[in-house]
């Protein structure tokens, strides 16, 4: 085999043999449980006609869950693009007591089942709980309203910022930032006009990781939420409810709509940094 | 950008200006002020302790509310235990499945060129982008009562959805491009030339992937299988649209909070739930210990191995 493989124009791809064996691989797997499953959802989509597409598609009820979970998505991805620079500013720039343990847990979002952040962020910020009482207080209802589900999403949306922008900040060449000094900017300047630009494409690719994973969410949302039609119902609780109710095409629509969302949030990521990347 | 060889731990020294460091106002411009570091560190832990660490601090609490009893009970119930049992097996499956499919992707893409290999690499990032519901939707689509193949399933007397396959099946879906990304990030950085220096004394495939790539590559592998196996265990919004919740047999342990905690049970669903808060806790240990592994080695090798595995799920930007 490996002769054959040196011989021919197979060397144009590369010399080391497996490349046969390995692309047909992938490729069946991928095909097996990815392609065949996916085209499921557009053949029935697209067996669905335009006008009964748009009729399902354009629900009050869809269009309540679609603000909802759009918006949530939107907010607690602008609050993390905040937070996540500061934290990672943090733990790249300053040594500190507890630093390493801090830069574990960032993961946790990731590592924890969403289910359980699901119960533990009801427990909370219910009007029993430890921050959710307090706000009562104050009138504020945490627990099973927007305001929930917002909090649900910048719990699961925070690594995704910080892990795009820490590696950045640490390739960062610190002669730019000596230049600055030396030239007389101040500490705030030289943030905002030399390091600020340069992390804005690992910035926006968090804000958008965070927001199309927010708009999927499930498991950590759906016990905060509450989840009341027209109010606060999410677009993926808004699926299983119609899968119960046996709604297959009423779920495909509100599925494809969600899909075409998160795919043209990241082509739009791709393509903008990509413009980005040719500025520099 | 790039070429820049310190990491995290030597980060306070880099930053030590030289040259200009007897000036002080410009010294004052290149490093933030004592009151700003405080300021900034304070708020990055507050905020951290607020959105990570309370949640894991109520699990336990919740947990433990009402004593030992009540939570050894929730966690060795027999249905805790049958839920336990189906997701170890839906890790059991997916997890090899996924670090074949990883390794070999990882392969074709960073050792060939060929048409199309865009696109691949795209697809394999596909299920971030996809919802957890919608997984479980297009796979009931397929397999279901309804769906493309339920005839075919009728005549051989199988079931997938609301049965174990269906959850075996969407688990691997979503936990396949985690080994993956990582193996690619970490053979894309190693380059082939030792490999194909083998290729040329006259190495077979298999000896030259056995000898010379799987041990440049063995920690890549194993965060991929950490952070794989930490998400089949975890998956809930996918698996609860195909498992039809049936109790003792298609509960995995994130249905079986659920259920808990849906009928008020709230001390066992907590109970429960801190199983899996240990297993997320463990793999972040894990995860360090492998980091820590990986760059010890780099120091010992000097070699052009990447900056750390890749911390997160998906990274879309070049540093």
């Amino acid at each position: 085999m490996t002769k054959r493989l040196l011989a021919g124009s197979w060397s144009k791809r590369g010399v080391l043999p497996g490349f046969g064996l390995s692309l047909g691989f992938v490729l069946l797997y991928l095909g097996l449980l990815v392609l065949l499953p996916l085209s499921a959802l557009v053949a029935k989509a697209a067996g669905l006609g335009l006008t009964e597409f748009w009729r399902i598609a354009t629900d009050p009820r869809a269009l309540a869950a679609y603000r909802l979970s759009f918006g949530t998505s939107m907010a607690a991805a602008v609050v993390n693009v905040f937070f996540g620079v500061l934290v990672a500013w943090v733990l790249v720039r300053y040594s500190f007591p507890g630093r390493k343990l801090m830069d574990a847990l960032i993961d946790l979002p990731f590592a924890l089942p969403t289910a359980v952040a699901g119960i533990a962020l009801t427990a909370i910020y219910a009007p029993t709980g430890w921050i959710g009482e307090p706000l009562s207080k104050l009138g504020i209802k945490a627990a099973f309203s927007p305001l929930g589900i917002f909090l649900a999403l910048t719990f699961i949306g925070l690594p995704f910022i910080v892990r795009t922008v820490q590696p950045v900040l640490e390739g960062l060449d610190p002669s730019v930032e000596e230049a600055a000094a030396v030239l007389g900017a101040t500490r705030i300047a030289t943030f905002s006009r030399v390091i600020l630009p340069a992390l804005y494409p690992s910035i926006l690719t968090g804000f958008g990781l965070a927001f199309a994973r927010g708009i999927g969410e499930y498991g950590s949302v759906v016990f905060i939420s509450g989840n009341m039609p027209l109010k606060t119902e999410i677009a993926p609780l808004l699926i299983i409810t119609k899968l119960e109710q046996y709604d297959y095409e009423g779920a495909t629509v509100i599925a494809s709509v969600m899909l075409s969302v998160s795919f043209v949030t990241l082509f739009a990521i791709n393509l903008t940094q990509r413009r980005m990347g040719k500025r520099r | 950008m790039t070429g820049s060889p310190s990491r995290a731990g030597q980060v306070s020294k880099r930053y030590t200006p030289l040259a200009v460091s007897s000036h002080r106002h410009e010294r004052a411009a290149l490093e933030d002020g004592a009151l700003a570091r405080r300021l900034l560190i304070g708020g990055a832990t507050a905020f951290l302790g607020v959105v990570l660490l309370l949640p894991l601090v109520v699990v336990f609490s919740s947990a433990l509310k009402q004593g030992f009893g009540v939570y050894f009970d929730a966690i060795t119930d027999a249905e805790a235990l049958s839920s336990m049992r189906l997701t170890l097996l839906a890790a059991a499956v997916s997890v090899p499945l996924n670090l074949v499919f990883g390794v070999a992707a990882a392969w074709v893409i960073s050792k060939y060129e060929f048409p199309g290999k865009g696109l691949l690499t795209t697809l394999i990032d596909l299920p971030f982008s996809v919802s957890p519901v919608v997984v479980g939707l297009i796979f009931v689509l397929l397999f279901g009562a309804k769906g493309w193949f339920a005839p075919l399933l009728q005549a051989l007397d199988l079931k997938i959805i609301f049965s174990v396959p269906g959850i075996l099946i969407v688990t691997t879906f979503i936990t396949f491009p985690l080994v993956a990304r990582e193996v690619l990030a970490v053979m894309q950085a190693q380059g082939s030339d030792e490999e194909e220096a083998a290729l040329t004394l006259g190495a077979s495939g298999w000896t030259i992937f056995l000898r010379i790539t799987l041990p440049k590559i063995k920690w890549g592998v194993l965060y991929g299988v950490i952070l794989c196996n930490a998400r089949a265990m975890g998956e809930f919004g996918a698996v609860s649209v195909v498992s039809g919740h049936i109790r003792g047999e298609t509960n995995t342990l994130p249905l079986h909070v659920e259920i808990l905690y849906g009928e008020y049970h709230f001390a066992a669903a907590f109970a429960v739930a801190s199983l899996l808060c240990l297993l997320a806790v463990a793999t972040l240990i894990i995860k360090q210990w492998v980091e820590w592994q990986a760059a010890r080695h780099r120091a010992g090798e000097r070699s052009t191995a990447p900056i750390r595995p890749n911390p997160t799920l998906h990274e879309g930007v070049a540093p």
